[in-house]
């Protein structure tokens, strides 16, 4: 069995950015998996701009940002292997190594040993069945990152009457990409009574092509029998149900759907990794590692993140950490007690799940909030005494907030004491 | 001239097929749709009923018990998934336990024996068989003889040996007109006529008005919606058996059920409709689905849905299998609803001794076909193979090493055999019925752009004539790219 110190499972920018970030840390025995033909995952098929404001200080396309953590793999000769899918991982008890399992039609079926697997598989969207679209079953109801691989990659456009239900970027930037492609763009509909898009994609996206975005509203019933030929959109109440009688029937070829993307971890939950009931990620504790020893977790396969600089930057961590697993220096640190952490009022959720004493102030926690808020503050407690509080001019759902652990204040904590922290938003 | 025309590749008309390959005739069978098993065959519980439920003297009794027997055979004949898990009748209050008891007298006087096909446990034995269960459950009967299938493989395998031994099918041949003339039917659809000796009328929801085209007298066949919720294969543990609700005089009402590949069923709904191809789901409906569902099992994991269906029962209004021959060389399957899966080896059997009947009319006496195989081809199943195994397939092919679906996780040798199969995928939904890719989590979200690839490229067609189903279920709508293509 061919051995590696280090595994990635994802050639997409958060496993790009952990290689090359374990590389750069001393780990250079590295194997990158990735199931496309290509390295670089989503982002290929992301040809508008608008990634690496934070990472590149420029406005670049999705490949070329891809390309730019491509060549920094090439030029450190990071193995990797691109149309291979890895089917299992597992982890025999009393073993510190992971066995990887993967297979090819260059390779066949491979087994391989790593000493530690950082997990970046990414997510998929949310289909039609996941939140039970009603109506009949004709084709033409996809998912808009399916349309975009049609469009951008394939080369097909899959409809020129399109309806959009939801606001995820995707879908914002879909609508915007159809109809350069000769699509007329009908409407898009949004369940909420906010988007959960970024705001600068509703303004370039939706408002400069006079494509209307109908809030609080969603599909009562699809019509067609082979292909879609007419979608129902009703507005719903506080409640999120249908109010009767205000219908709107849309002629409509395609229906695409941006209603929230799901971390994909089918690897991690065959053996056993627990999942956090809210991301549908793995919980992982401040070096992203997950409940199991060896394995990290980063990207959209842990969360959703809304900005691909973000993924490099979790992805650098993991890759770091595991490095220092490998190396056997994760084990060495004197943590201090453990930390638990839990999101409360206004916090959908709050990562990592678990932090020590000597660790706060290399943890950043990244949470989204359940609803928008204004003028509020963010209150992050130990054991119920404030430890960090900030000002907020604005929190959205559709935005992933980062608070670094610095800069506590700790004097009315008796840190030897079962620890918790919570986060909450303040109004 | 054929002998035999079978309208209609369901499980019914792919089952007759199947025996009458046994014998030396030439069989036709047309299909309106794009594949076989696209109605009602595909959008079931899947079950193989173990035969306690119906009337005792009925048609459905008779066959489901003899037809129940017979699957194990078929299925290993075909190679198609079929586990008899068993089911588990609940009964959550005295009126219900009553009703058992008289269930179970059913079973007995249908023909099952105590003990090796039925038997009634008590509540500690049933929480001992089935952890989920609900709290509530006090008793429930236990048919050990039932099972699961996959349904969309089973017609699939019963046509494929079908015509590999030696019975033609035309799929999209939807039948418009049957006029008798002397001794034939000709039977007419969009694109030709056909002349047979016999019709057999296997149209499932259809089947009335393929009878009213030919028989004096009409019948009526009420399309009876049944709605369901499907759940993801998911790691830890769930219900193992078949959990039915005591029967009303709704039906069977809704079961919780695994499948053949590990997902889970939850359906189905029961309510007429007037459109003979209205296969829409209804919000309301599939909420009361799992209220239903909950006088099952207290907890249902719906973070795991990833599915809703509908599916049509062919209500008749004797509210029995009707099998009969109203005019010369013409057959009948009339409402063939649940247990008409369970039933249909069975049903076969005597759709063909009708068959033998009529054809005698003609002075054609059924020779046997020497040279029947009964055996199917294995599929090659990759995810059921040792690693040594699967290793030995790749190193004679590497297209298996190749993965595709990354939810089911299938390989491209799969795809690609199940395209060149007799009676193979030539869709989208083809392919996923087969082999199972678009089944998983991301429904498709990753694998169709892979599947449609593989089938322009295996068919030799052009991406855009590939469809999802039907012909008019078309995926993509023009190359918009094609001047750089074609440049190139």
């Amino acid at each position: 069995m061919k051995k590696y110190d280090l595994i990635i499972v994802g050639g997409g920018s958060a496993g790009l950015a952990a290689a090359v970030a374990a590389y750069d840390n001393g780990t250079t025995n590295i194997l990158i998996i990735e199931k496309d033909q290509y390295l670089g995952g989503i982002l290929l098929q992301c040809i508008h701009n608008g990634f690496g404001l934070h990472e590149f200080k420029e406005e670049l396309a999705g490949p070329e940002y891809a390309q730019k953590f491509i060549d920094l793999i090439n030029e450190r000769n990071i193995k990797y292997l691109v149309n291979t899918m890895v089917l299992e991982i597992k982890k025999p008890i009393d073993q510190s190594e992971i066995i990887v399992e993967y297979s090819s039609l260059e390779e066949g079926y491979v087994e391989c040993i790593a000493k530690a697997v950082v997990c970046a598989t990414g997510c998929s969207e949310r289909t039609r069945g996941a939140i039970s679209i009603p109506g009949s079953r004709p084709s033409g109801i996809m998912t808009a990152g399916l349309a975009q691989r049609y469009l951008n990659i394939e080369g097909y456009l899959v409809g020129k009457k399109i309806f959009i239900l939801g606001s995820g970027d995707i879908g914002l930037i879909m609508a915007r990409r159809m109809t350069l492609a000769g699509a007329k763009v009908i409407g898009v509909a949004e369940l909420m009574p906010y988007s959960n898009g970024l705001n600068r994609n509703i303004v370039q996206c939706l408002n400069d092509y006079n494509i209307p975005l109908y809030l609080h509203h969603t599909v009562k019933e699809i019509i067609g029998k082979d292909r879609i030929e007419k979608v129902v959109i009703c507005p719903v109440d506080d409640n999120l149900n249908f109010i009767e009688g205000k219908e709107m029937v849309f002629d409509c070829d395609t229906l695409l759907l941006s209603v929230g993307l799901i971390p994909n971890n089918p690897l991690l939950e065959a053996i056993g990794v627990k999942i956090h009931p809210r991301t549908k990620g793995p919980i992982v504790n401040e070096n992203l590692e997950t409940s199991i020893k060896g394995i990290f977790a980063c990207g959209n396969s842990l969360h959703v993140h809304d900005l691909v600089d973000f993924v490099s930057q979790e992805g650098r961590l993991a890759g770091i950490n595991a490095s220092n697993y490998v190396k056997g220096l994760l084990d060495k640190e004197d943590k201090g007690n453990e930390i638990a952490i839990e999101a409360k009022n206004g916090i959908g959720y709050c990562l990592p799940t678990t932090t020590n004493v000597n660790s706060l102030s290399k943890t950043t926690l990244k949470f989204r909030v359940t609803k928008p808020y204004k003028n509020v503050y963010v209150n992050i407690k130990l054991n119920g005494e404030s430890i960090k509080r900030i000002k907020k001019l604005y929190l959205l759902p559709a935005e992933m907030e980062n608070v670094q652990l610095n800069n506590l204040d700790l004097s009315m904590i008796d840190l030897n004491n079962d620890l918790k922290m919570t986060v909450e938003v303040e109004e | 001239m054929y002998d035999i025309i079978i309208i209609g590749a369901g499980v019914i008309g792919a089952s007759i097929a199947r025996e009458l390959a046994k014998y030396e005739l030439k069989t036709l069978v047309l299909e309106k749709n794009s594949d076989v098993g696209d109605e009602t065959s595909s959008a079931n519980s899947a079950i193989v009923h173990s035969g306690y439920d119906p009337h005792p003297g009925t048609l459905k009794a008779e066959l489901n018990v003899l037809g129940n027997e017979m699957f194990t055979k078929v299925c290993e004949d075909l190679d198609v998934e079929f586990k008899r898990i068993g089911s588990l009748t609940v009964a959550t209050n005295l009126e219900e336990a009553d009703t058992l008891t008289k269930l179970y007298q059913n079973g007995l006087e249908n023909g099952l024996e105590n003990g090796r096909d039925i038997e009634m446990v008590c509540q500690s034995k049933l929480r001992e068989m089935e952890p989920f269960i609900t709290k509530k459950a006090i008793k429930a009967l236990y048919a050990k003889n039932a099972g699961i299938v996959n349904p969309f493989e089973l017609v699939v395998a019963l046509m494929e040996n079908a015509i590999d031994n030696g019975v033609e099918l035309k799929l999209n041949e939807e039948v418009i007109a049957i006029r008798r003339k002397e001794d034939s039917y000709y039977v007419k659809t969009a694109n030709k006529e056909y002349q047979t000796r016999v019709v057999v009328n296997c149209a499932g929801v259809h089947s009335d008005l393929i009878n009213n085209l030919v028989c004096e007298k009409k019948e009526e066949i009420k399309p009876r919606k049944g709605e369901y919720y499907v759940l993801d294969h998911f790691p830890s543990e769930y219900i193992r058996h078949t959990l039915f609700s005591v029967p009303s005089s709704k039906g069977k009402g809704v079961l919780v059920s695994p499948t053949t590949h590990g997902n889970y069923l939850i359906g189905p709904s029961s309510e007429f409709v007037s459109a003979k191809d209205d296969k829409a789901t209804d919000t309301l409906t599939l909420k009361e689905v799992i209220n239903q569902a909950y006088r099952l099992v207290d907890n249902i994991p719906m973070q795991y849905v990833i599915r809703q269906f509908s599916g049509l029962r062919a209500y008749h209004d004797s509210n029995d299998f009707v099998i009969n021959c109203p005019e010369r060389g013409f057959i009948n399957l009339l409402g063939i609803q649940s247990p008409g899966l369970a039933s249909s080896p069975a049903i076969a059997l005597k759709a063909v001794e009708l068959i033998k009947n009529e054809l005698s009319k003609f002075d054609i006496s059924l020779i046997e076909n020497q040279s029947f195989n009964p055996k199917r081809r294995p599929l090659y199943r990759l995810n059921n193979l040792t690693i040594e195994e699967r290793q030995a397939l790749i190193e004679k092919d590497p297209r298996f090493g190749k993965m595709v679906c990354r939810c089911e996780k299938v390989s491209l040798g799969e795809v690609v055999d199940c395209i060149h199969r007799s009676c193979g995928a030539r869709t989208v939904k083809g392919v996923k019925k087969r082999v199972r890719p678009g089944f998983g989590k991301c429904q498709g979200g990753f694998c169709e752009p892979l599947i449609l690839k593989i089938l322009s490229e295996e068919l030799g067609k052009n991406p855009l004539d590939i469809k999802y189903a039907n012909p008019n279920s078309y995926i993509l709508l023009e190359d918009s790219y094609k001047e750089s293509k074609e440049e190139k």
